[in-house]
């Protein structure tokens, strides 16, 4: 009986990520429609050639009604098929399939970073608010917050790679060629790119805890004798361990955004450098793959939280 | 004779009432003046800045911080100061185009899904719920590469990305709002929706509003600077904060004191918008007043 209604609340959650998914590619595909004039002729660049316009009409079907065009660039997208690089002519997906370990490397080490230094920070803080710590650690999560997280990456080129000269400025290795140098080349971008997640994390992690910490079932327990310790460890994080999935499914989102701009100063050759020479050199084909890609892993993982945290949380129903 | 009455006892009131949220509240003041002297600045930029930001001084390529320019100058020679005054005109407009650009798309959508209700408020919802599922520079960078490369499509684009957040922030407002007993009176009386969505619906959503907006700017600035930075926003030889970082990491190797003020003025400007939008959310809030 109980199994059974956890199955049917994971499946209520599938169903209703079925129009999140197919309004997000109508807005990846919609994008071609913002694009000013013939969209054809600006795509194609000056000087182009007849054969070039036509040859770009015939990729995304431009003669044909919006629905159509629409409907046969989804049915290729869901089989893999995202078109090619109207620059380098290189399929996306291999594009794609080339850059986006990179950004993930990046991305899941900023975040092991954001937990690893927001939790404990957070739990001070939550501990003793109105203390000295307290206002330590938001003052710290204020600045994490409005610090550019390019200006950061900067900061820390300039002091541990040029000053200090103990990891590399700039580039980055695939993780599956050399895995220690995979990992050297990311920890500097993964900690410029922490920042505003630690700050999240201890901010969240902060107002839930000194919440539950002020409620009437706590302070049962003071009365009750227990050690505020034991109140901390098992009453407190016990209940707020579930917020924390939530903040890291947005967290998440908020990461694979900024890092565009951190590999930018890293020169790192991920998926934000994908997007940003498309963007430049309008390889439309290239951007809608990367935005496509990205809202994928995005939708998956929220829903993903969505499922884990109704069969954690038993108040979910 | 009564109203002057009144309007004379109103005032200093007023004024004491300001003066007393301004001691209460130090880090919001301080915040109101660091702003309101940025805007100034940024408004008398051609007066007060000691160079054109466009004149090269080739004498000066990378100069360091001297008494003819305080700043130092960059790889053209150009003025750091004058570059970082008219810099942060741009940047001031760039963030408060895309957060009218989100006001100007955000509140209407929020206002009609809440009041309507029904189908029309399910599908604004899943609109919104998508557009909130793309990370936000991301899905900004695409709008630009269509709508083309520069500052104002740039901003358009960032507005674009805001709007889902501040529709979905008056939606829920409108929600509570609809169902009060002025509106049911105002429609009693025959007022049509889009007067009672002006007059009664929309000054009661706006105070969320007007914190969520403050906090966007500070989203907004930042974007700002990642586009200028990545060469989608602001284009040469004109100044903005991002551009300046972007001119200045090239040449860090030489002069990494370059790098300083343009993001220090990112930092301080983003943590000022943030302190605002925090102290009107406690402000407006009387739930927050006993903290």
């Amino acid at each position: 009986m109980f199994q059974s209604r956890k199955s049917s609340i994971i499946v209520r959650r599938l169903l209703q990520a079925i129009p999140v998914i197919v309004l997000s590619t109508f807005i990846v595909f919609g994008l071609l429609k913002l694009v000013p004039g013939d969209v054809a002729v600006t795509l194609a660049g000056d000087n182009a050639s007849d054969a070039r316009i036509a040859e770009i009409r015939h990729i995304y079907g431009l003669d044909r009604p919006f629905l159509v065009q629409y409907g046969s660039w989804l049915w290729k997208a869901v089989h893999g098929d995202l078109s090619s690089s109207l620059v380098s002519s290189e399929s996306v997906l291999s594009s794609i399939e080339r850059c986006l370990p990179h950004t993930m490397l990046i991305v899941v080490l900023a975040m092991l970073l954001a937990l690893a230094i927001g939790i404990p920070l957070g739990i001070a803080a939550a501990s003793r608010p109105g203390s000295w710590t307290d206002s330590f650690v938001m003052t710290i999560a204020s600045l994490g917050v409005a610090i550019p997280n390019f200006w950061l990456g900067m900061l820390l080129v300039a002091f541990f790679s040029l000053d200090l000269n103990w990891l590399p400025a700039t580039g980055a290795t695939p993780i599956s060629e050399d895995f220690w140098d995979a990992i050297r080349h990311a920890i500097l971008p993964a900690c410029a790119l922490a920042a505003g997640g630690v700050a999240e994390v201890a901010r969240q992690l902060r107002s839930s805890l000194v919440e539950i910490l002020s409620s009437q079932q706590v302070r049962t327990l003071h009365a009750k004798g227990l050690r505020p310790s034991s109140i901390l460890w098992r009453h407190g994080l016990k209940n707020v361990s579930v917020n924390l999935l939530t903040v890291i499914s947005l967290l998440f989102n908020r990461m694979l955004a900024a890092t565009v701009v951190v590999e930018a100063v890293f020169a790192i050759p991920g998926m934000g450098n994908l997007i940003v020479n498309g963007a430049i050199h309008r390889d439309f084909p290239v951007v809608q793959g990367v935005v496509f890609s990205m809202v994928l892993i995005v939708v998956t993982l929220n829903l993903l939280t969505d499922v884990l945290y109704s069969i954690l949380d038993p108040r979910i129903s | 004779m009564t109203d002057t009455a009144l309007a004379i006892e109103a005032r200093p009131s007023r004024v004491s009432k300001f003066g007393k949220w301004f001691r209460s509240d130090l880090r919001g003041a301080i915040s109101l003046i660091f702003l309101s002297i940025l805007v100034v600045m940024s408004a008398l930029a051609p007066w007060i800045s000691p160079y054109s930001p466009l004149a090269q001084d080739f004498d000066a390529t990378l100069a360091p911080m001297s008494a003819a320019h305080w700043l130092g100058a960059d790889d053209l020679g150009r003025d750091t100061l004058s570059r970082l005054i008219y810099g942060g005109t741009a940047s001031l407009y760039a963030s408060f185009l895309a957060v009218f650009v989100a006001i100007l798309i955000g509140v209407p959508v929020g206002l009609v899904a809440g009041y309507l209700g029904g189908w029309v408020d399910e599908i604004i919802s899943r609109i919104i719920d998508s557009f909130l599922s793309f990370p936000a520079i991301v899905l900004a960078i695409a709008v630009t590469g269509a709508l083309g490369i520069g500052l104002t499509n740039g901003m358009i684009s960032v507005g674009i990305v805001f709007a889902p957040q501040l529709a979905r922030l008056v939606r829920a407002r409108t929600l509570v709002v609809r169902h009060e007993l002025y509106v049911d009176s105002a429609r009693c009386f025959g007022a049509s929706t889009s007067r009672i969505l002006w007059r009664h619906v929309l000054p009661n959503t706006i105070q969320p509003v007007i914190v969520q907006v403050t906090l966007l700017l500070a989203g907004a600035l930042l974007a700002e600077a990642s586009l200028s930075f990545l060469g989608l926003g602001i284009q040469p030889p004109n100044a903005s904060w991002g551009a300046m970082l972007a001119r200045a990491y090239q040449n860090m190797e030489i002069s990494p004191e370059q790098m300083y003020p343009p993001g220090l003025a990112i930092l301080f400007t983003a943590l000022a918008f943030n302190a605002l939008g925090e102290s009107m959310r406690v402000a407006l809030d009387p739930t927050m007043k006993r903290r």
